[in-house]
């Protein structure tokens, strides 16, 4: 994994831009790992299946991945390994080299003999030798990695010499530097943290779980620098009760988690919602149902998320498209959460997650921080009677902060009057479920409509939602290459639901198309429940690997060519 | 000068007549008033069922959660602004039954808050089945032949957890369980409070005539500080309960002195403006 990673910062560094992929199986060590690297001078914004350079540290990867090499392709693998007569296409270019000798004769063998295949990669596609060896300082260097990065750049060399020395140059595929921006190598949980921690985060809760552990591991490696108490409870019920209890104290407050964590947090969601507590709270979706393929990605838990818990209360849903959206829409999350006090969920998916790209750094301008409605003690002294849940034309009350003279009141899940108290009475139950309910209608005045891409004027729309805008607007080339204009209709702010714009421009196509993540096509029935248009065709994959362009293309294709 | 009533509500609590939970409510009161805490300083955290409705008739800040949860809420308000003076306040179906494991990790934590259980032995609110400190054979609602379950001993848990400061209580000796109140918030550390309090409809075998035949209260010859008698002393079941500090132990670093981000002052304090998110990005570049 981190030779793959390597080898996309060194392409980066390069100015090339880079989409990564990865693949493993829910094991610590071993099992069958990919990590898919897509180069290209131009933007890319999604992996595709094709590989024109495969590096197999066994048989098995050659066996798995030999069908997906292009014409040309080329495999670089272990001089021991035997490949029978016939068994890789004529076409492709193999590339045997002693990885295992040299390995062996450097350092740990297994470990290796990876730095080896990245030198001899780098010598294949004619690229810089020494951005590899800077680059593998950087990762394995520190005071303490010295002697690891020298091992390993020695290791690279003799790969990179290796090929030098036995091949012509006859792959076909080169890389060279480009004068370009500089761009981050990023991902949609670095995003997310880096926006957390942008927007004054101050207290942040998770148990790890596939696919935001990485989130967790970022805030903590950050948490001393920022001062961010950043803390693993026992379980995701302590995590998001835990998180409550800081935000109820003031403190902007995140928790990130999976599926089946969601499951747990499900009553406390509940709770923060009828308490009026701010929380943005992360669910990193991968398949289900119950553990599923934990390493895997599914967009299967957005009709949970927009309903999860018992009674009703309101919520805001989030669901970003790519990094530069996991930025400012998280950004936008503790805003919305501060403001009208609720919960905002934030929606990625392992795909999302876990994918790095490249990305110019994130614009700050017009990135603000609004804490809305909270009192100070000067206001509390000059509030005779301070209400904490009184009823306003917004449904927003003015939120006290335990410490502060003046504004003591009890914070609650069960129903209460306006102070606090324990009320049933039908009138108070009618008039603080419809103050709660009412800041919905605020909310959805503020959030960003759906955008549209490419030709606004086309009658054939395509619909998706959250991370398939990648591999959306890549087929939409391709289709657009094939002579078929399309545009795209991308949902990230779900709820509340921006019913008016997705009816408009249903309304406006002779063709519609929904793409999703899952098997049930979600999507389609929320924009039936709440605009009832019917996306005409469903577009759904849920093996557990995201949209490849090509398979959207296809299907849209054939549907409009009947071929 | 705060006193008792200073802490009323306007609100009287609707507990049924001689519950033991008016018992601790003027407890609680008098031990925050003979703490010289002022309303605004204090904030009381509850989960669900009789016990949790105390926030509610205790002028402080409150947070009334879900069944089982107080702790976490708690923990994290006190990392959140751990100036505040944090009680916790849950009964046995909350503490024992549904928030066990929040327990036993709030006392290895030792985080700096007074929790207390309110130990009846039953659910009330849901009208009479059996709890985790039911005692074997009790006969109730949901075990009309009799708990086939040995009760959980609280006390012993929380020492073997690492709650530095254990002690038992009785809604009977008001003024002994508001000393014991107002110690538990004086210690550094998780301060954990188990009181008997009599459900007077519900519960038909701990009454308070059981509890006045047996418990006596600990005297300055029991030292608190030896963990291994401390461990005996919470086994003492039967004929004599023992009531007063089980369990104390000094000096052990709390959660709040283990988060370093708080060190210079609460963190809703710290400023949020101008966060230089900058040198991330380059470190991705």
């Amino acid at each position: 994994m981190t030779a793959g990673y390597i080898f996309s910062k060194v392409c980066a560094r390069g100015g090339l831009n880079v989409f990564t992929a990865t693949e493993y199986p829910s094991l610590i060590r071993g099992g069958h790992n990919i990590y898919h690297v897509r180069v290209e001078e131009r933007e890319l914004t999604s992996p595709i299946v094709l590989v024109d350079l495969l590096v197999a540290l066994n048989k098995e990867t050659i066996d798995l991945h030999k069908g997906e090499l292009t014409h040309g392709g080329a495999i670089v693998y272990d001089e021991g390994t035997k490949l029978g007569e016939g068994e890789v296409r004529p076409d492709v270019l193999l590339y045997p080299i002693p990885l295992q000798k040299y390995a062996r004769e450097i350092g740990e063998a297994n470990v290796m003999m990876n730095s080896v295949a990245l030198g001899a990669s780098v010598a294949l596609v004619d690229y810089d030798f020494d951005l590899l060896a800077r680059v593998m300082r950087e990762t394995f260097g520190g005071k303490k990695g010295e002697e690891i990065a020298d091992a390993n750049t020695k290791a690279a060399r003799a790969g990179y010499d290796y090929i030098r020395e036995h091949f012509k140059p006859t792959f076909g595929h080169r890389l060279r530097r480009v004068e370009a921006l500089r761009r981050m190598l990023i991902n949609g949980n670095e995003a997310m943290a880096i926006a957390a921690i942008r927007a004054g985060c101050k207290f942040f809760t998770a148990y790890p779980m596939t696919p935001i552990s990485s989130l967790l591991q970022y805030m903590a490696a950050n948490g001393r620098a920022y001062n961010i108490v950043v803390k693993q409870p026992e379980d995701e019920i302590s995590v998001i009760n835990t998180a409550a209890g800081a935000s109820f104290a003031g403190a902007r407050s995140m928790v990130a988690t999976s599926g089946g964590g969601f499951s747990l947090m499900v009553e406390a969601l509940g709770m923060i919602g009828g308490a009026e507590v701010p929380l943005v709270i992360l669910e990193g979706q991968r398949p289900g149902p119950s553990t599923g393929m934990p390493t895997w990605t599914e967009q299967g838990d957005l009709k949970f998320v927009l309903s999860a818990s018992q009674g009703e209360f309101p919520r805001v849903v989030i669901a970003p498209g790519d990094p530069a959206e996991c930025f400012h829409t998280t950004m936008d999350a503790f805003n919305i959460a501060d403001k009208y006090q609720l919960p905002v969920i934030l929606v990625s998916d392992k795909y999302l997650a876990e994918s790095a790209r490249t990305m110019v750094p994130f614009d700050e301008r017009g990135v603000g921080i609004e804490r809305g409605a909270i009192a100070t003690e000067d206001v509390l002294a000059a509030t005779k009677d301070y209400r904490r849940y009184r009823p306003t034309d917004s449904g927003v009350s003015l939120r006290s902060l335990p410490g502060q003279r003046g504004g003591e009141h009890v914070a609650t899940g069960e129903e209460h009057d306006e102070y606090g108290n324990l009320e049933e009475d039908a009138e108070n139950r009618r008039r603080q479920m419809d103050k709660r309910m009412r800041k919905l209608e605020y909310v959805a005045r503020e959030l960003p409509e759906p955008k549209v891409y490419g030709a606004g004027d086309s009658d054939i729309t395509i619909v998706g939602w959250g991370s398939t805008k990648g591999p959306i607007l890549e087929a939409m080339r391709y289709l657009e290459a094939d002579g078929i204009r399309a545009r795209f209709l991308h949902l990230v702010y779900l709820s509340p639901f921006p019913a008016a714009k997705v009816a408009q421009v249903l309304d406006s196509s002779r063709a519609s198309f929904m793409v999703e993540n899952n098997k049930t096509a979600q999507m389609a029935g929320v924009i039936r429940e709440y605009t009832g248009r019917k996306v005409q065709h469903n577009i759904l994959k849920y093996d557990g690997r995201p949209f490849y362009p090509h398979e959207i293309y296809d299907a849209v294709r054939r549907t409009i060519h009947g071929h | 000068m705060v006193t008792k009533e200073t802490f009323d509500t306007k609100l009287s609590p609707h507990w049924c007549p001689g519950c033991g939970d008016y018992g601790a409510w003027r407890a609680t009161k008098m031990a925050l008033a003979s703490l010289g805490l002022e309303p605004h300083q204090v904030l009381i955290v509850s989960g669900i069922g009789n016990a949790g409705k105390m926030p509610h008739w205790v002028r402080t800040y409150g947070f009334h959660g879900l069944h089982g949860r107080p702790l976490p809420v708690a923990q994290g308000a006190k990392l959140a602004n751990h100036e505040l003076t944090v009680l916790v306040v849950g009964g046995d179906g909350d503490g024992y039954g549904e928030g066990m494991s929040h327990f036993i990790h709030a006392c290895r934590r030792n985080s700096d808050m007074t929790y207390m259980i309110l130990n009846n032995g039953v659910y009330a609110l849901t009208t009479g089945q059996v709890s985790p400190t039911s005692e074997k054979g009790f006969v109730s609602k949901s075990t009309p032949e009799g708990s086939p379950e040995t009760p959980i001993n609280p006390l012993v848990l929380a020492i073997a957890a690492g709650a530095t400061f254990v002690a038992r209580g009785y809604t009977g000796k008001t003024e002994h369980l508001a000393k014991l109140i107002v110690e538990g918030v004086r210690h550094r550390g998780f301060a954990f409070l188990d009181v008997f309090q009599p459900c007077v409809v519900f519960n038909k075998v701990n009454t308070y005539k059981w509890y006045n035949e047996r418990v006596y209260t600990l005297g300055k010859e029991y030292d608190p500080t030896d963990r291994a008698r401390a461990f005996q002393k919470a086994y003492e079941w039967g004929d004599r309960i023992p009531l007063g500090v089980i369990y104390r132990e000094e000096g052990k670093p709390t959660m709040e002195d283990e988060t370093p981000q708080i060190a210079k002052g609460p963190l809703v304090r710290q400023p949020l403006k101008g966060i230089d998110i900058k040198p991330l990005m380059e470190q991705l570049l």
